[in-house]
């Protein structure tokens, strides 16, 4: 400590060839050296004085940044006329120039040309100075509320989730202590004052006011709601909303019960929605969710390598999930992969072990592969990369052998694309140039030849523009468009099944599939809820046409495919057929569509079109209900 | 810039002169200044007018007669003003380098003269300008116009061989080491000022490189508290430097002070003795005090809780004076109003449960406090029919007051000032907490009403002449309902404003500003009334008696001035402290006022007689905080260094130290009962600590007042009650309204 000190103190004189250049700027000549030396010690200790006397005004003005006017008011004290002319506020950018021998930082001033300043439109007049009054502390306890900072700010999050020793030190104790007394002046609770003889951690007690109460609700229903601009607005609110540490092992729970409710549903939306929320709580730069990755991580492998996740695997794209969920798998490895917990390598453990096994299948062998391979070009070149030519011996003998499945084959072609997308761009970039086709097809076997096509087709892109692989975080990206309608249909052949994945009994009521006699008042509608993603590039515009079942006339309704990345919540309401008696409700169709990445070259075959439905196949109203009601809030852990 | 300087010129040797002394060149006058003790009555006029009439010069004659008059009588600020005014350079009269030459070339002068003469003509350009007539009054006059720097600096003069002071002070520094633990925190005390001193010394004599050794070997054993003192010091390497700096003429005016036990000083005065060290010995003779006392040595953290300012701890006699720190008798209201009051209640229900309470309260207030002034020892103004409303009031807010302790800790209701741009440099509330007042660095005043009721001006002269004086609601009508609006501003300042204070009455505002001026502003018309010019460096400080007409104001030039509202001249003038008054306060009796400086003491005035009643040191930084405690036995301090030291005033002792705080204390205030003390810093906290249990059971026997033995208990953690983040708001304000709701304020700074 000494030495450091010593350091700082240690005089510094200005050089004596500021001095030169200074003496020259005002007409003096060949100053003599001695007299430099003389003048620059001198001149050091003046601005030494003054800089003190600044800091005096600096503390008085109440501030921790020294400004000019200080410097300009300690000038005034020693009866010196100040310096005009610097009024900034702000940082004083010194240039530096060198030449001659000589180095000078100078501050630039620019010839300003008076009629650009008259020309110009008049800047906005800055705010007046008001007064806002807030609830800093109410006997005693710290409202959370947006004026006041988070409760708890994301370092002490961290440090309580990653060194918990740490937090039961003297340093932390007293801050415990305190909570715990004021905690106890409020919730009377008696634990805080024990804790003189046995020093335990304290329990961090989540109670939530009834305003957070009612928050979590409306958040919670909004997110998987029917209404894509509230779900907007909430996820919006959970990745920036500081106060939201008390809330979040609700969220976890709520997320991790969802997924595995609807898991076992297979509703695929609902898992779509619930992963967005993963994302937003991810996003949130106030919160530290490492407490909580063991709800979390469950949950998104889930939606990773799930065998099924939706009603119709041959038609919905339960894709587009698993690579989302495999994207945020990635995040958290990232963010929060350290070496006690060794997230990365578990998580590479588990996508390795059932990828290898022989009887996986083709979905849960996609997702394993998305995971991995959203991991990282090394985990690629490791992992994936020595088997490509096993896999690509398993999809040949799916495309080419006899006809198992469709889904099979949909699934391998599925996991070829995938193979082909993220090991294209790795192999561009470990492979030297020449790209043979003969080459790749010893190398890789099956996939050889196309594997080679993608390399080139990478190498020219890359030359084109410097790959910038620019995914939109919040988007899911599909590698092809798909339309998927689920209907309560009113066919018998659906059978008794209940549409319904959701406990409430009046929504079962309302969803129940009903005998299709249109004389009968029957208060439900039907609903449809339509997934739909459109390519970015695809031009064309996409027509839905969903038939209903009980009109036979098909609603069409055109979705304009924009080039954005964020496709427009499209709601289709449709009016009674023309068979319909009038005593029907008006059934609503609604439109979800899926937001899909720009990127074209991700969809070789974004011609596909949207598949027009006969409802007779469909049944299943997915999660409608929750938009018929709202309170009903199923999947709440409480 | 052309020479101004003669040499010495009579009117009967102007023409001597003439011919070439116009041509004076610096050089010249500093090889003169050098031998001749310029400082003569007959050093002249500007170049120019050497060739001129001796009517000028004649003129220049009598103007420098009264400098030297002036000088004589020690008039040096007038002597200054006189000659800038006259336009007379500063060397002109100064000795330059008189003092430390003197003793090569005092002895003879004429000798040395025409040495001087001999320089100058080998220059070429200046005759000999002195005769001998003219050099005998000159001697004289150098001789007795030393002025004050040099006197103070010539101490300095005594010559020791540079290249031993390194040798002398690591003697000590091994003594020291080796003496016995007991003994060795309490020698190692004269460390500092021995450095301090021997380093000034190097400096004075021009060795200084010596100098700079000396201070690069022994600068990092200093304590740590001493920093800011030791980067002032680092950076003065010239004797020239020397002069001018206040913070060194400080040094050397005040002897620096320690207290150490009979048994260490002896040890220290033995082993001085024995080795004939009197290069020290004169060190600690001329410039330190010993304040020695019988007892044990003291500790080091003893010893370190008291040091750290700028000029040791305080005298022993210093904190001896009686203080009465009592509260004064609450003036007996008789309340026609509370009749009603009570004829309310008893309509609701309540049969007179006030009464007996009430009595209860007077009766308290009647028994004379032992250690409460007499009620008249200050003349107080007297109770107006309003102020008597307003104590009622303040009775009613009174009995609605929350206890407040360490389980009902009170709300906390926090006033952001937005788009102050940094600018906000001082707020207060008034006591009943319906004003605010925000000064700022821009030089204006702002007032807002935080209650319902707007802010109005009373109507014109002409206006008020319509109206309609009988009518019972005449002070509803004589407000101007035009110019009502939430907030005012008051211009008049030409500097940031730095201090602001309202009258107990709310009628009145006080602010003071770098400008150099104390402000009074009328918060019926909203304008200026009085400007109080007295200070004239920027007044960091200012605040108004608790019992309204006096108020204190403090500021660059060190003093702290005590004024009444109607006088334009201070009634008392504080002086003491060695740098900046930082915060000034009042007792709640009035009789009183602490003041905090950048020399790192309070220092307690009396306010009937001027006198400096107590020293408290301790703290490592400016102080920019103090609270009394409402009972008026306690004072609370914050400073730079962040932490709050608590000070018993009756003992003179300091009884507690409150850490936790990272930064800067701007705002100390006490619960109005007392039980919770609140502190608001720069590092954006609010902190409630429990004053009840920091002054339960002190050690406040005499023995410890008499030797400084304190003992302080290291339970910051224990005392510390609550803390609450702000956002990014610095807290600069805190106040606790009558029913102990604690308001806080501070600028958003994002």
């Amino acid at each position: 400590m000494a030495e450091e000190r010593r350091q700082k103190q240690c005089s510094v004189i200005l050089p004596t060839e500021s001095m030169k250049a200074m003496a020259e700027s005002v007409g003096v000549g060949q100053l003599q050296e001695e007299s430099c030396v003389a003048i620059s010690e001198e001149v050091s200790y003046r601005i030494k004085e003054i800089a003190q006397d600044a800091l005096k005004f600096m503390h008085h003005g109440k501030r921790r940044k020294l400004t000019t006017s200080d410097i300009d008011n300690a000038l005034k004290l020693k009866n010196v006329e100040p310096l005009y002319g610097f009024q900034s506020q702000e940082f004083i950018p010194f240039r530096f120039a060198s030449g001659g021998g000589r180095e000078l930082h100078f501050y630039e001033e620019r010839e300003v040309d008076l009629s650009d300043i008259i020309n110009t439109p008049l800047p906005r007049v800055p705010l007046d100075v008001s007064l806002k009054a807030h609830w800093l502390s109410i006997e005693g306890v710290q409202p959370a509320i947006p004026e006041n900072p988070p409760p708890a700010p994301k370092e002490q999050q961290k440090a309580e989730s990653t060194e918990p020793l740490k937090v039961a030190k003297p340093g932390q104790e007293e801050e415990a202590a305190i909570q715990g007394k004021s905690q106890g002046a409020t919730a009377a609770d008696g634990k805080g004052k024990e804790k003189g003889l046995i020093r335990l951690k304290p329990r961090s007690t989540h109670e939530l006011s009834v305003e957070q109460q009612l928050y979590y609700k409306e958040i919670t229903e909004a997110c998987v709601g029917s209404c894509e601009a509230k779900r907007a607005e909430a996820l919006q609110s959970i990745a920036t909303d500081p106060g939201l540490y008390q809330m979040l092992p609700r969220f976890s729970t709520f997320i991790s019960e969802g997924v595995r409710v609807n898991v076992v549903q297979n509703n695929l939306a609902l898992l779509i929605y619930l992963m967005r929320m993963v994302k937003a709580l991810m996003d949130n730069p106030t919160l530290y969710l490492e407490k909580y990755l063991h709800e979390l991580i469950p949950a998104v492998v889930t939606c990773i390598v799930s065998k099924q996740l939706c009603l119709r695997p041959d038609v919905d794209n339960h894709w587009a999930l698993r690579d989302f969920a495999a994207r945020l798998m990635a995040q958290s490895c990232k963010t929060f992969s350290t070496t006690t917990n060794n997230i990365q390598s578990r998580i590479t453990k588990t996508f390795t072990k059932s990828w290898l096994d022989d009887k996986t299948q083709w979905t849960t062998r996609y997702g394993c592969i998305a995971g991995l391979a959203e991991l990282g070009p090394d985990v690629i070149k490791t992992l994936i990369l020595p088997r490509l030519t096993v896999e690509g011996a398993r999809i040949k003998a799916v495309m080419e052998g006899p006809v198992v499945s469709n889904i099979d084959k949909i699934g391998a072609d599925h996991v070829q694309s995938l193979l082909l997308k993220h090991c294209a761009s790795v192999i561009a970039k470990i492979r030297p140039q020449p790209d043979n086709v003969e080459q790749y097809r010893t190398d890789y076997g099956y996939l050889g030849p196309m594997l080679c096509s993608h390399v080139m087709k990478a190498r020219t892109q890359a030359a084109l523009q410097a790959q910038q692989v620019n995914r939109t975080t919040l988007t899911i990206t599909q590698p092809r468009p798909t339309l998927s309608v689920s209907q309560s249909g009113l066919s018998g052949s659906t059978g008794p099944r209940t549409p319904s994945i959701i406990k409430v009994p009046s929504s079962l009521t309302l969803m129940s599939p009903r005998p299709g006699t249109p004389s009968q008042p029957s208060p439900p509608a039907t609903k449809y809820i339509v997934m739909a993603t459109s390519a970015g590039t695809a031009t064309t515009q996409q027509v839905i046409t969903l038939s209903s079942s009980q009109s036979a006339s098909p609603v069409t309704s055109t979705v304009p495919s924009a080039t954005s990345t964020l496709q427009p919540l499209v709601k289709l309401e449709s009016g009674s057929g023309p068979g319909l008696t009038g005593s029907r409700p008006l059934q609503k169709y609604i439109v979800v569509s899926l937001p899909s990445s720009a990127s074209s070259s991700l969809e070789p075959k974004s011609s596909v079109i949207p598949t027009s439905i006969s409802s007779t196949s469909l049944e299943a109203g997915m999660k409608m209900e929750r938009s018929e009601s709202p309170g009903a809030s199923t999947q709440s852990p409480h | 810039m052309a020479a101004v300087q003669g040499g010495l010129v009579d009117a009967d040797e102007d023409k001597d002169i003439k011919t070439e002394a116009s041509n004076d060149s610096w050089g010249n006058n500093n090889a003169n200044d050098g031998r001749l003790l310029s400082p003569s009555p007959g050093s002249s006029a500007s170049a120019g007018s050497n060739k001129s009439a001796a009517g000028a010069s004649e003129e220049q004659q009598t103007l420098l007669a009264v400098l030297q008059f002036l000088r004589k009588n020690k008039l040096t600020e007038s002597v200054e003003i006189l000659r800038r005014e006259a336009g007379l350079p500063e060397d002109s009269l100064e000795p330059k380098g008189a003092e430390s030459s003197g003793a090569g070339s005092g002895g003879a002068s004429g000798g040395v003269d025409l040495e001087g003469g001999d320089a100058s003509s080998l220059l070429s350009r200046v005759t000999a300008s002195s005769t001998a007539g003219a050099q005998a009054p000159t001697k004289v006059a150098a001789g007795e116009d030393q002025p004050d720097v040099n006197v103070v600096l010539s101490a300095y003069s005594q010559q020791g061989d540079p290249a031993l002071y390194e040798v002398y002070y690591s003697g000590l520094k091994r003594f020291i080491e080796s003496v016995l633990d007991c003994h060795r925190a309490e020698l190692s005390q004269v460390f500092y000022p021995l450095f301090v001193h021997m380093y000034l010394e190097l400096v004075y004599n021009n060795h200084e490189s010596e100098a700079k050794a000396f201070f690069e070997k022994f600068s990092g054993d200093q304590e740590c508290y001493y920093e800011d003192d030791l980067r002032v010091l680092s950076s003065l390497t010239k004797k020239e430097h020397m002069r001018g700096n206040e913070t060194l003429l400080d040094f050397r005016t005040s002897k620096f002070v320690l207290r150490i036990s009979r048994d260490s000083y002896q040890l220290l005065k033995r082993h001085l003795q024995e080795r004939q060290n009197n290069q020290i010995w004169n060190i600690i003779q001329e410039h330190l005090y010993i304040d020695i006392f019988d007892g044990m040595p003291r500790s080091k953290s003893q010893i370190d809780a008291m040091s750290g300012s700028l000029a040791g701890e305080a005298k022993r006699e210093a904190n001896k004076a009686k203080v009465y720190y009592g509260l004064l008798k609450e003036p007996e209201i008789e309340l026609p109003l509370d009749d009603e009051d009570e004829e309310a209640e008893n309509e609701e229900g309540k049969p007179k449960k006030k009464k007996p309470k009430k009595d209860s309260l007077g009766s308290k207030s009647k028994k004379q406090d032992p250690n409460a002034p007499s009620q008249n020892r200050i003349p107080l103004p007297e109770l107006k029919d309003s102020d008597k409303l307003d104590k009622i009031m303040y009775m009613k807010e009174a009995t609605k007051r929350i206890r407040l302790g360490p389980d009902n800790l009170p709300s906390i209701c926090f006033y952001s000032f937005l788009n102050a741009y940094q600018g906000l440099t001082a707020v207060d509330f008034t006591d009943d907490s319906s004003l605010i007042a925000g000064g700022f660095a821009d030089s204006t005043v702002r007032v807002w009403s935080v209650t319902p009721k707007k802010l109005r001006k009373v109507k014109s002269a002409a206006d008020l002449n319509l109206i309609d004086k009988e009518s019972d609601d005449v002070l509803e009508r004589i407000m101007d309902e035009k110019t009502a609006s939430e907030s005012k501003i008051l211009c008049g300042h030409s500097g940031p404003v730095y201090g602001i204070s309202f009258s107990p009455d709310r009628n009145y505002l006080l602010s003071s500003s770098e400008d150099g001026t104390v402000r009074l502003w009328s918060l019926q018309t909203f304008t200026c009334l009085v400007g109080y010019k007295g200070h004239n460096y920027p007044v960091w400080d200012t605040q108004f008696s608790p019992h309204g007409y006096y108020f204190v104001s403090g500021g660059h030039d060190r003093v702290a001035r005590l004024w009444a509202t109607d006088h334009y001249q201070p009634l008392r003038m504080f002086s003491g402290h060695l740098a900046d008054v930082t915060c000034t306060r009042f007792h709640p009796n009035s009789n009183y006022v602490a003041t905090g400086s950048s020399d790192r003491t309070i220092r307690l005035w009396d306010v009937l007689n001027g006198n400096c009643v107590r020293i408290f040191t301790g703290h490592k930084g400016p102080i920019h905080a103090l609270a009394f405690s409402p009972n008026g036995k306690f004072l609370a301090s914050g400073a730079t260094d962040g932490r709050v030291l608590l000070w018993d005033i009756g003992h003179g002792l300091m009884v507690g130290e409150l850490k936790g705080h990272t930064d800067t204390i701007y705002s100390l205030r006490f619960s109005r009962d007392g039980e919770i003390l609140a502190s608001g810093s720069m590092d954006n906290t609010v902190r409630l600590w429990d004053a009840t249990k920091a002054f339960d059971d002190l050690e406040t026997d005499d023995f410890t007042a008499a030797t400084g033995h304190i003992h302080l208990q290291d339970n910051s953690q224990e005392l510390l009650l609550g803390t609450y983040m702000t956002k990014s708001t610095p807290v600069i304000h805190l106040h606790f309204t009558r029913r102990n709701l604690l308001l806080a304020a501070g600028a958003y700074n994002p």
